[in-house]
């Protein structure tokens, strides 16, 4: 008891914190999951999940018991340790850009002022992981789909950049709850449409969502990166980009949709989160929304895309912002 | 000492383990996939450090550019190229190479043994200097303006290699490629 008496609050809201976010990122996991077959069934004209609980909400739970209680097969002629270490290396990284979202003005575990280029470092993480688990497994698909990820996201990391970058150049700072802060009377959506459009984009090829998932496309390469893997080792992944498909809605709520701002609630310093919540999952289920109704692109359009157009109108975009701040 | 004091030389002690254990790996491993993983480990240790010291910027930049950038772009190379291995067995019994490789690396660490001996290491104050990215960035277009536009320079004439070398390996020149 002395040890607890003597620890420093901070401290313990930190702990409290990471361990509210983890839970938060199974739940997120398992709604989006959910939604995720729900949209798709809807799209595709039959219902989705149906049999377990309710319309099929339950079946996420389910799912997840089935993929804990499998066998976690290392397959004959891997690297051990690399295979091993993919899906925890692609797991851990996605926790921490939570940590410095600002949920509301007073829910937000700690406030960096640099809080947006953390993110994007750690998120620069994942390449690796994907790198790490299609190299490790000694399999050619697993490889083909790790190179794509990787040509992939070096190409998407500029214009991405580039576009947080206007955001940047008009809040004056790299702190989110600044930047949210500065949204009080005009959203920068507003100001900076260009840039939103552009972030999206980005945004859902850094993810490796359809229609940019090659890395994982089902029709040449099985199931890229994560072929070879089972049980908790595929369901890391699983959790890996459901979070990072969050982290990459929440900050372009932060940077461009306001926020926690929105009609005035009562206890608005912490119910501001109704709002962020609501701008976030109206962002994911437009992800949703793009993956089951456009077909997935050619490898040489995604580059060409991202290299002749993406990277020139965000750099012509974030010329003019500064031009104009100047005048 | 106070519970952060604590925290704090444990965490520093944790960076220098994982520097010295990234750069074992680095050079004993076989694979050469390890060994920029290791490079990798020994990277992040080293923005660890930066940490320590109180430059939360620093530490940002070395993990963005060197772990998710260079370190990704060695990985790509070594997958891209040919079957490492055999590369490996076949230099290393190389006995020119073997001079080469001691002499270059016996240069480098003379020439930091002596800068480092030379230096007169004065204790920091309790108020280091200013880290942030507003004051580094306006040293590097004020006072180190020269060596900041140098070292652009210098990428610069990186790509534009890294092209010739990219368009000389390949055959049928004339022809457009799609």
């Amino acid at each position: 008891m002395e040890i607890i008496s003597t620890l420093p609050p901070e401290l313990i809201r930190m702990v409290f914190a990471v361990i509210i976010i983890i839970s938060f990122i199974f739940l997120n996991a398992i709604m989006m999951g959910y939604l995720e077959r729900k949209i798709a069934g809807h799209v595709q004209r039959r219902p989705g999940p149906m049999e377990v609980g309710s319309h099929g909400i339950l079946q996420l739970v389910v799912d997840g018991v089935k993929l804990v209680g499998k066998e976690l097969l290392v397959p004959v002629n891997v690297d051990r340790t690399l295979f091993r270490l993919g899906p925890i290396l692609s797991f851990t990284p996605v926790i921490l850009p939570l940590l410095v979202i600002p949920f509301s003005e007073k829910l937000q575990a700690r406030d960096l002022n640099l809080g947006l280029l953390f993110i994007v470092s750690m998120t620069s993480i994942n390449v690796m992981a994907i790198l790490v688990a299609g190299w490790g497994s000694n399999n050619k698909y697993s490889m083909f789909g790790a190179m794509r990820a990787v040509a992939q996201s070096i190409a998407y990391e500029i214009p991405i950049l580039l576009s947080m970058l206007a955001v940047v150049l008009m809040a004056n700072t790299f702190s989110l709850k600044e930047i949210v802060g500065a949204q009080q009377k005009i959203w920068f959506i507003l100001l900076q449409p260009l840039a939103f459009i552009i972030y999206i984009i980005s945004g859902v090829a850094e993810t490796n969502r359809a229609p940019f998932d090659l890395p994982e496309a089902e029709s040449e390469l099985t199931a890229g990166f994560h072929t070879e893997y089972s049980g908790m080792g595929f369901s890391l992944f699983f959790l890996g980009e459901y979070t990072n498909m969050f982290t990459v809605a929440s900050v372009a709520t932060v940077l461009f949709l306001g926020g926690w701002h929105g009609p005035t609630l009562p206890y608005g310093e912490y119910l501001g989160i109704v709002w962020f919540f609501l701008k976030v999952y109206f962002l994911l289920f437009f992800m949703i929304m793009i993956r089951w109704t456009y077909p997935r692109v050619r490898f040489d359009q995604l580059l060409n895309f991202a290299w002749k157009y993406l990277v020139p109108f965000s750099l012509v975009n974030i010329l003019i912002t500064a031009v104009v701040i100047k005048l | 000492m106070t519970f952060y004091q604590y925290i704090a030389e444990g965490l520093f002690l944790v960076f220098v383990l994982l520097i010295i254990a990234g750069s074992f790996i680095t050079i004993r491993a076989r694979i050469l996939m390890h060994t920029v993983l290791g490079l990798a480990v020994a990277l992040l240790g080293v923005a660890g450090i930066y940490f320590y010291l109180g430059s939360m910027f620093l530490t940002l930049m070395q993990i963005l550019i060197y772990v998710g950038a260079v370190c990704i772009v060695l990985i790509f190379g070594i997958m891209v190229g040919s079957t490492p291995t055999e590369i490996a067995e076949k230099t290393i019994k190389d006995r020119k190479n073997i001079f080469l490789a001691v002499s270059a690396a016996a240069a480098a660490f003379f020439l930091l043994m002596i800068s480092i001996l030379k230096t007169e290491w004065i204790a920091a104050p309790a108020q280091v200097r200013d880290f942030s990215a507003r004051h580094l960035g306006e040293s590097f277009l004020y006072q180190y303006c020269l060596a900041f536009e140098l070292i652009s320079v210098i990428l610069l004439i990186a790509i534009v290699g890294a092209i010739i070398l990219a368009r000389g390996g390949q055959e049928n020149k004339g022809e457009p490629s799609s």
